[in-house]
């Protein structure tokens, strides 16, 4: 046990992360760098290694606990359920995996969307959990989100969105593809209204929620390490057999490639966001 | 499912007018009649071995049997001619239209200069070019959807693929032009969608319209790219299934046996099914025809509640 606070891992200087156990390192051990936390540890540091700076994954709870003023998030939307239109079945019913999902989580589904005050300006907060089937948007994400630009082009306050998603979700079949169009046609409404967006992705936005709302943001900004592809390094790894650079599909080489106007830390999104609300205050 | 009940609010009708040419109509009513029963694994494997088959129409094919005088339009105006999507002008009926369409080759040469019609972002600006040219000038846009999906590159992802792809969706909602797309193929997910949002869409029998590749799908939740019959058959990309679930609007019936097999047929049932859905939305004002467009895909989707 080391002496230093917040340090418990010993093997911390050796910059190489703890062997996986069956394959799945343990959550709080840091990737990056193999420094293990306690819960209340990660908490506290928002989720980030205090040693390398790594940004863990965050849930949508937690993300909004972070990032809205105390008190200030109302939900809505929150009865909104998936249903199983093609009565999908892989290995195990789509119905059972929801189930398992909602249980795991505490979410109805990939998204929690609502009104709440950042730095003291109200608007619109929809916030993804990748816990929840790999963040996948089907239906209920897709609704969610169209509900939102809604609801912010009504209450004429911004829309800020919080990305976290594999992708559309196989198990809607053709209709988790037409929620990619759902959401873009929303934004439009929410743009004619006046209103803006500010979209945050955080790891990993790719596929139909990169290809669809993710990247439709009035302002994009990302977290450091994000995965923001549209397709995975294994499927381009897989079907070019190019070889990837170190940095593929990063925020960072996105940043330098001019598709995020800004890679912030987790520590300055809120005042980041909170800037941001002021200069889309046209009152 | 309600497959049956929506099919026989159809009537059926929409699939048969305007192909008159044959005089088939016992066989159109045999196809009718198919469709009218849920597909079968095997049926909905069919079409994704048809809509893959490598003697069927792709774009140019229609385009040649279709429109008149055509004038083909090349590159975005930043870099480069993406040559898995081609764009140009045409008389259809007489009509100045757009024409928008993802192009696979036939010859391995060809297959490569396409890029096996997966395009880059730089074909979706192209696109978006080509669509501002119709909005600019009034013409109808006609798009045509054949595509594994959008390229999965290092270079592709370098020059954002994803927001291509998220721009060139949001570019149509926009457009006051009547626009029509057709999935003539495959129709490979967002890479299709991009080229997709529109007042009509038309999907031929034999064509697939999918959120990912059976094989893609199968390699994910299977865990065994080689199961992706399974997966077809779980996700139903087939054409009876998108249009139950309201994705498209209408089915155009293909030649017995598939496109490929008289790719003459093929492109007159498809012109008379493009001028059908012209028809429908032509007389609408530009904001109607606008909100009517947006309000589809707004309400796209199956929810329940706790």
């Amino acid at each position: 046990m080391s002496s230093e606070p917040g340090r418990v891992d010993v093997e911390v200087e050796s910059k190489r992360p703890a062997e996986p156990v069956d394959g799945k390192s343990h959550p709080n051990t840091c990737p990056e760098c193999g420094s293990h936390y306690r819960d209340d540890e990660l908490a506290q540091s928002l989720h980030v290694c205090p040693q390398c700076g790594h940004h863990f994954r965050v849930g949508a709870r937690e993300r909004i606990e972070q990032l809205a003023d105390p008190g200030t998030f109302v939900e809505e939307d929150e009865d909104l359920r998936s249903t199983d239109p093609l009565g999908f079945f892989d290995l195990r019913p789509y119905t059972e995996r929801l189930a398992e999902a909602e249980i795991s989580t505490g979410l109805g589904d990939a998204m929690v969307a609502g009104r709440a005050e950042i730095e003291g300006r109200p608007c619109g907060l929809t916030v993804m959990d990748f816990g929840f089937m790999g963040g996948s948007m089907g239906s209920v994400v897709g609704e969610k989100f169209a509900r939102a630009c809604e609801r912010a082009a009504e209450d004429g306050t911004p829309l800020v969105s919080v990305a976290a998603s594999g992708g559309a979700r196989m198990q809607e079949g053709i209709l988790a593809l037409m929620q990619l169009p759902k959401t873009v046609v929303a934004i439009e409404e929410l743009h004619e209204s006046g209103g803006s967006l500010i979209s945050v992705l955080t790891h990993p936005t790719t596929a139909g929620v990169l290809a669809s709302f993710a990247s439709l943001g009035d302002v994009t900004l990302a977290e450091p390490g994000a995965l923001m592809s549209f397709a995975g390094p294994r499927v381009v790894a897989q079907t070019t057999r190019e070889k990837l650079p170190d940095d593929f599909g990063l925020a960072e080489s996105s940043y330098r490639f001019g598709h995020v106007d800004a890679i912030v830390q987790r520590s300055e999104l809120r005042p980041a966001v909170g800037q941001l609300l002021r200069l889309f205050d046209k009152g | 499912m309600r497959l049956r009940e929506r099919l026989s609010k159809l009537g059926g009708m929409k699939l048969l007018r305007g192909t008159k040419l044959t005089g088939e109509l016992e066989r159109l009513q045999d196809q009718l009649d198919r469709l009218r029963e849920e597909p079968s694994a095997e049926e909905i494997w069919k079409s994704v071995e048809l809509a893959r088959h490598p003697d069927r129409p792709y774009t140019l094919d229609y385009v040649e049997r279709i429109l008149d005088d055509f004038f083909e339009l090349h590159g975005d105006r930043s870099r480069v001619d993406d040559r898995a999507i081609v764009t140009g002008l045409g008389k259809l009926d007489g009509r100045t239209v757009v024409l928008v369409g993802q192009q696979k080759g036939r010859d391995l040469k060809e297959r490569t200069d396409r890029n096996f019609g997966m395009p880059y972002p730089e074909g979706y600006a192209k696109a978006m070019r080509a669509m501002a040219l119709a909005d600019r000038h009034g013409f109808p846009l006609v798009t045509m959807i054949d595509t594994p999906g959008a390229y999965p590159g290092v270079a592709a992802e370098q020059h954002g693929q994803g927001g291509a792809i998220a721009r060139s969706q949001a570019a149509m909602a926009r457009l006051s032009i009547p626009t029509v797309a057709c999935v003539i193929g495959e129709g490979g997910s967002g890479g299709a969608i991009a080229i997709a949002v529109a007042d009509r869409v038309l999907m031929q029998e034999h064509a697939i319209y999918s959120v990912i590749s059976p094989e893609g799908c199968a390699a994910i939740l299977w865990r065994d790219a080689s199961e992706a019959r399974k997966a077809a058959a779980a996700f139903k990309p087939d054409a009876a299934h998108c249009l139950e679930l309201g994705v498209v609007d209408a089915i155009v019936p293909e030649p017995e046996d598939g496109a490929h097999a008289d790719p003459d047929e093929a492109a007159e049932l498809l012109k008379a099914g493009i001028l059908e859905a012209l028809g429908e939305i032509d007389a609408l004002e530009a904001d109607e025809r606008r909100r009517r467009r947006r309000e589809k895909y707004r309400v796209m989707g199956v929810l329940a509640s706790a």
